[in-house]
């Protein structure tokens, strides 16, 4: 019995192939975004793990001076003293094509877990000189490295040398850090005393990069969750819409006397074969996508947060598992309404396309109710959440409040549209257009979060462009940045620019806690460029006379908005005491912290500190830069001019948004596919709708233009509802994600001409999904339409 | 002048035991005004005959005219012009629109034809017993009523030519005699030719002329 149901019941496929391949193709995708972005997230997550274990933050204490620089005595002391501590020096270079951080370590002291992949025998190589980088950072570099040998076991952007190796090529003779080996011997001399300046951090601590990286993760992830629920959406309705056509055949199969119970674990059985099969195809498919996208993530990341991520993926068991979990119990969420409909179903429930519209009335009225729940919902998260978590589940509930209400307000705009029309074909049109709403009302509501997404992420990146560029015009002043590699090349260069330029700005900072952030300290040198154009939020009055004064300092954004100060707010400053608030200046694309002190207090505070770079204004800057390298023999890596400071910053600027517009692109298209495989779907149900109209005397031609125009008008009509919910997002994007995640809050701006893009690209999406339907309608039409009335033959 | 001409038509279908001829040069005229009926066992023709009367389908040899028209000459497109304009069509069932209620779909067929009257169709109705019923969708009908909506609708239009495939096929026989009653009675009032497919030879007897199809030919009727 149950085979000769089963069978009855997949002869429906059979007949309707490319519903089946809707149906599956809807859930592989859901499966394949959801589990492609984990995937990301999920080799990110264990590139930080290499990069922390390599440089044995998780583990092991550090001892770091607050300049960034430990001297050589300092290290020396400490060994002499019988301290078991390890040097390790950090610095950036060029090596090659590539930009890699240098990291040296000496072997032999060096805590386990440092450099765990050097066996015995790489060791000597690496006294002899031989670096270890990942086989991408190698690619990366280029052929001109003959002494890099290949290593998965340092993080990618890496170059792991011996320590003196190190000093060599950054041309230093200090170190970044010392690591303090977990077990000392009894009895030494306290580390206090024998280098005070020195500050202790603790293990655990200044692994930073899984906490600065989790808001970015997190926007991933809601992304993956977006395109997951477009996804099921396209599930829920093939099924739903199979359930419906074959609700015939289940009237006559109980008629028959099949219990209803077998009825219904039949169809379940079907569901969860079609789960796994999908949830496979869905699977190979995200480890696809993954694998396309993990080049832009991993620059994203590097570009954003310094995260050394590889850019090639790694397959991992349980992520398998996960995702076919996912695909499991969406299509339990997305089945559950049908076959509960079955249950409740009576033997003798007509067939008719308008019972299903009476049916999906009651329905309409639960869906507003829930809309208005979730609008509540979103209004007090509004007005009273606080942190990421609530940030995105506001985003969600307008989200989902808003495609809610989609059928609603499509049914009562087609019903004036109807009341207005004039002519028999344009009232059979809004009407009928009306009638179908509940069957197309899934895919709409689909192609809606799909747009308003596309709407609020295009106008937040937009808005973000925008004032960022003005912010970088302004930040980049100065015509010529010159980086010395030492103190003594510091005083020369000073020396040498003096009489040559208008303004020397020093750059200095340390490293520091603020309101318990990590966090750094700058120096500003009290100069017009500073008082001209920095643009400051909520200054105090005569803020940069108070601050050339050492009466307080300013903050960045970030810590302005994270740490909830004021301006006037005291600020407890290591080592300087506590600061007022003097105002807070936007600080884009920097995921740390940062306050800025006069240079005369900085000095105080930190003698000889380093000098990283000099700000330079000049005239002429091409004449500045060329007698900098022909005089005073300055090496073009160490000048970066404005032109090239901008285009860096903007670069990077571009790079972190790769990864959303690729997934904007993918949300998107899923809509068009959920369109699609509801008006395929549909298509074959509205031959009984259609054929009266060729009866009277309309040709196929017609219709299908008709049909064509439908599909045109309600997705304009969605274009037009996504409009506002688009911006609110973005609204909420902007004042309060960004917020939460960045630290930073922009102002919105309005773009119409990226609107009439996307309305043009979804104008085009919805015309690829309409026309194979239509274009069957108009070239076969007569075979088609005919069968209806040989129904009765 | 004929409403309706068929000269020598054929039809065959592809079938698994090779073509099957369904029609073997069928000739048949219908005057104006007049009400013929054609009669046939089950799957001898009939509706194809009606199909391509109306030019939903098309013959494989001989011509068919509609008033002066060749149906025969036209594309897709003319065809499509010509039953809005000429031809009225009832089928056994799928013939409202189920979009519409019962009123918009009395006057759908005549606005497109541009001979819409109001008053008339307010008169078909209450002929037809469906004038309560306006505001319904056709899902809300029984089946009689239906046939009586399909009927109104197709007369509203005024066409020169109603062509009928068991209208009343899936009625109860006091019902179908009715619908038929008034079938016959306004095709006469509107001076309609009337070209009816029955399988009853009771009904067929009472229009002027009878065919019988056999053999994909047509006889005059017992
Ligand atoms: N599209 C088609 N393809 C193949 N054969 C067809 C097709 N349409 C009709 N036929 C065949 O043509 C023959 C005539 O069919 P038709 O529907 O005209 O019969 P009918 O006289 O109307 O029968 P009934 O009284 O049962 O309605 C039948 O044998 C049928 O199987
Ligand atoms: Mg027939």
């Amino acid at each position: 019995m149950i085979r000769a149901t089963l069978s009855a019941l997949l002869s429906h496929w059979v007949r309707n192939k490319l519903q089946l391949a809707m149906l599956l193709a809807g859930l592989a995708l859901a499966t394949a975004l959801w589990s492609g972005v984990q995937a990301l997230n999920t080799e990110a997550r264990s590139a930080y793990a290499t990069a922390e274990a390599l440089l044995s933050e998780g583990e092991t204490a550090r001892l770091e001076h607050r300049s960034g620089q430990v001297s050589l005595s300092d290290f020396l002391t400490l060994r002499q003293a019988g301290w078991l501590v390890s040097p390790i020096l950090e610095g950036r270079l060029t090596l090659g094509e590539a930009r890699v951080t240098l990291i040296g370590i000496e072997p032999l002291t060096a805590p386990p877990g440092a450099g765990p992949a050097l066996a015995a025998e790489d060791l000597s190589r690496f006294f002899a000189g031989h670096g270890f980088a990942h086989p991408q950072t190698l690619r990366e570099i280029g052929p001109h490295t003959p002494d890099l040998q290949s290593s998965e076991a340092v993080p990618v952007g890496t170059v792991l040398v011996d320590i003196g190796t190190a000093q060599r090529l950054l041309e230093t003779d200090q170190l970044s850090a010392l690591t303090l080996g977990q077990t000392q011997p009894e009895g030494l001399r306290p580390l206090e005393t024998l280098t005070p300046d020195l500050r202790l951090i603790p293990p655990g601590e200044g692994a930073e990069l899984a906490g600065l990286t989790d808001s970015f993760h997190l926007n991933l992830t809601a992304f993956g969750l977006l395109a997951f629920a477009v996804g099921l959406f396209i599930v829920h309705s093939a099924v739903g819409l199979a359930f419906e056509q074959r609700r015939a055949m289940f009237r006559t199969l109980r008629a028959l006397g099949l219990p209803l119970r077998h009825l219904t674990a039949c169809l379940a059985a079907e569901l969860l074969v079609f789960a796994l099969v999908a949830g496979t195809i869905g699977l190979v498919l995200g480890y696809a996508l993954a694998t396309l996208l993990m080049p832009d993530v991993a620059l994203t990341l590097r570009g954003l947060y310094g995260a050394p991520v590889p850019g090639a993926l790694a397959f991992n068991p349980l992520w398998a598992l996960a995702g076919l979990a996912m695909a499991l119990g969406g299509t339990a969420l997305a089945g559950a309404q049908a076959l509960w409909r079955l249950w409740r179903l009576p033997l003798l429930a007509p067939a008719q396309p308008r019972a299903w519209a009476h049916a999906s009335a009651r329905g309409l009225r639960l869906q507003t109710g829930l809309a208005a729940a979730l609008a509540l919902l979103a209004m007090f998260l509004a007005l009273r959440g606080t942190g990421l978590v609530a940030g995105f589940t506001l985003l969600a509930a307008v989200l989902l409040a808003a495609a809610l209400t989609v059928p609603l307000v499509l049914t009562v705009l087609l019903r004036l549209a109807e009341r207005a029309a004039r002519g028999p074909l344009t009232e059979w049109f809004w009407a009928d257009s009306r009638q179908n709403l509940p069957r197309l009302s899934l895919a709409l509501m689909a192609l809606m979060l799909a747009l308003a997404a596309n709407i609020g992420v295009g106008t937040m990146v937009a808005s973000f462009r925008a004032t960022f560029i003005d912010w970088l015009d302004l930040r980049l002043v100065a015509e010529v940045n010159v980086m010395p590699r030492s103190a003594e090349e510091a005083s020369a260069l000073r020396a040498f620019l003096t009489p040559r330029t208008e303004g020397i700005l020093p750059m200095q900072r340390v490293d520091a806690q603020l309101a318990s952030q990590p966090a750094q300290i700058y120096a500003m040198k009290d100069h017009a460029t500073f008082r001209d154009n920095w643009p400051l939020i909520d200054p105090v009055p005569g803020v940069w006379d108070r601050l050339a004064a050492g009466e307080g300092v300013l903050v960045n954004e970030q810590l302005y908005r994270r740490a909830g100060l004021l301006a006037g707010d005291m600020l407890d400053i290591p080592q300087a005491g506590s600061l007022p608030v003097l105002g807070a200046y936007p600080d884009y694309g920097n995921p740390l912290a940062q306050a800025v002190l006069a240079l005369p207090l900085f000095n105080e505070v930190w003698p000889e500190t380093p000098i990283r770079q000099f700000a330079v204004r000049t005239d002429n800057a091409t004449e500045l830069i060329a007698a900098l390298q022909d005089d005073f023999g300055l090496s073009p890596a160490q000048i970066t001019d404005q032109a090239q400071a901008k285009e860096i910053s903007l670069a990077i600027f571009e790079r972190t948004f790769l990864i959303t517009r690729a997934l904007n692109v993918l949300t998107l298209s899923v809509a068009a596919l959920a369109l699609f495989a509801a008006l395929v779907t549909l298509a074959g149900m509205r031959l009984a709708q259609l054929a009266p109209l060729w009866a009277l005397g309309l040709t196929p031609r017609q219709l299908a233009g008709l049909e064509l125009t439908r599909a045109l008008v309600l997705g304009a009509l969605t274009m037009l509802l996504a409009l506002p919910v688009g911006l609110m997002l973005a609204q909420v994007l902007l004042a309060v994600i960004n917020v939460q995640a960045f630290g930073w809050r922009l102002p919105m701006q309005i773009f119409p001409d990226d609107w009439a893009r996307l309305g043009l690209w979804a104008a085009l999406a919805i015309l690829a999904a309409a026309s194979l339907p239509a274009l069957r309608l108009w070239r076969h039409g007569p075979a088609q339409l005919l069968r209806v009335f040989a129904a009765e033959r | 002048m004929n409403a309706l001409t068929l000269v020598s038509v054929s039809k065959s279908f592809p079938s698994a035991e090779g073509r099957v001829e369904v029609l073997r040069g069928v000739s048949l005229t219908v005057p104006q005004g007049s009400a013929h009926a054609l009669t046939g066992e089950s799957g001898s023709g009939k509706s194809t005959l009606l199909h391509i009367a109306a030019g939903l389908e098309l013959a494989d040899a001989g011509r068919v005219l509609i008033g002066e028209s060749d149906l025969t000459a036209a594309d897709e497109a003319g065809r499509a012009a010509l039953r809005r304009g000429q031809v009225g069509l009832i089928f056994q069932q799928f013939n409202l629109i189920p979009s519409l209620t019962v009123a918009a779909n009395l006057g759908f067929q005549a606005r497109l034809a541009a001979r819409h009257d109001a008053g008339f169709i307010t008169h078909l109705a209450e002929r037809l017993g469906v004038a309560d019923l306006m505001t319904r969708y056709p899902e809300q009908l029984s089946g009689g009523q239906q046939q009586r909506v399909a009927i109104g609708r197709c007369l509203a239009a005024r066409p020169a030519l109603v062509l009928a495939d068991e209208p009343t096929g899936a009625l109860d026989e006091a019902t179908g005699d009715r619908v038929l009653d008034l079938m016959l009675d306004l095709t006469a009032e509107t001076g309609a030719a009337l070209l009816l497919v029955t399988h009853s030879p009771r009904l067929a007897a009472r229009c002027g002329t009878r065919h019988h199809l056999r053999a994909g030919q047509l006889e005059q009727a017992p």
